[in-house]
């Protein structure tokens, strides 16, 4: 985690900023501008929505300054400004409520399993609940496909056509790479729900990428 | 009472098993499941690789210029008022 350094660091930006100082600023803008501004469109899609969200966030926080007592980093701290504030606007945008919790514990709580059921053995087969065939292992050979740009991209549209919840969770743990404890918090979900919404969102992705790595298997 | 994971119910926990949000027993009893299961050490290798290749995903590295702009007039605006 931080070190004392960049805690001290951060402490005398904050002071820096409190003093009105622009090049602090603008460090801070380029150190963390564009993390906040993914974020925003992880959860509005238009970009001009997402740069409103942007703007409104460093305002946000500027004026929130004296209440940023430096015990999360400076980044989480913005980053769940710009978190709240994009969902507050997806809300009014969308006129319902697609990201509160409570949806969001919604489509968590519906039963999807992370495979087909046909790929595991029936209850009268001979080794019920094991796989009929096992998944093909994916070549990892420099050459492979899965290394491809191509790859990224299938991924990054697996991830556009997912639901709501499990398409922001997975952006926000695994493209991001927050924690577990960070989503949580951001998205006021329990553990469990975003766990769950992950859980899925992985399989689809891993789905889609064993469709296209493993069609031309021998 | 089952003391071993099925191959189908391994799938249903692994994400729980790398975020080291398993119960002891339970973790034990996935990893040995893994120790002698082919299927299911592919399936987690190829969770844990998707988790690699989703991390990286080409990402926007730097805000839109005039947006940045607009930022910093902003920050001189609060800084006046």
């Amino acid at each position: 985690m931080l070190g004392p350094e960049t805690l001290s660091s951060e402490t005398a930006l904050v002071a820096a900023l409190r003093c009105g100082d622009e090049d602090a600023f603008s460090a801070l803008v380029d150190a963390y501008g564009a993390a906040m501004h993914r974020v925003a469109l992880t959860f509005v899609r238009s970009s001009a929505v997402a740069d409103e969200v942007v703007q409104e966030a460093w305002l946000g926080a500027l004026r929130g300054l004296d209440r940023f007592e430096g015990r999360s980093a400076l980044k989480t701290w913005l980053l769940r400004i710009v978190a709240n504030i994009a969902r507050t606007h997806a809300v009014r945008e969308a006129r319902s409520v697609p990201f509160s919790s409570l949806e969001l514990a919604r489509e968590a709580s519906e039963y999807e399993p992370a495979l087909p059921v046909d790929r595991f053995q029936g209850p009268d087969e001979r080794h019920p609940q094991r796989w009929v065939s096992f998944p093909i292992p994916w070549s990892t050979e420099p050459d492979s496909a899965l290394l491809s740009a191509e790859t990224r991209e299938l991924i990054a549209d697996t991830i556009a056509g997912l639901p709501d919840g499990q398409r922001i969770v997975i952006s926000l743990r695994d493209v991001e790479g927050w924690d577990s404890a960070e989503v949580c918090s951001v998205l006021e979900l329990t553990e469990t729900n975003q766990r769950v919404l992950l859980h899925r969102a992985r399989a689809k992705v891993r789905a889609a990428l064993e469709g296209y790595l493993t069609t031309e298997a021998p | 009472m089952n003391t071993e994971f099925s191959c189908q119910e391994m799938i249903e926990v692994v994400t729980n098993y790398l975020d080291d949000a398993l119960p002891r027993d339970e973790q034990q009893r996935f990893e040995r499941h893994l120790s002698y299961c082919t299927g299911c050490n592919t399936y987690v290798d190829q969770i844990r690789e998707t988790i690699r290749q989703t991390g990286m995903v080409p990402r926007e590295e730097s805000l839109p210029p005039a947006l940045r702009e607009e930022i910093v007039a902003q920050f001189r605006n609060w800084k006046r008022s």
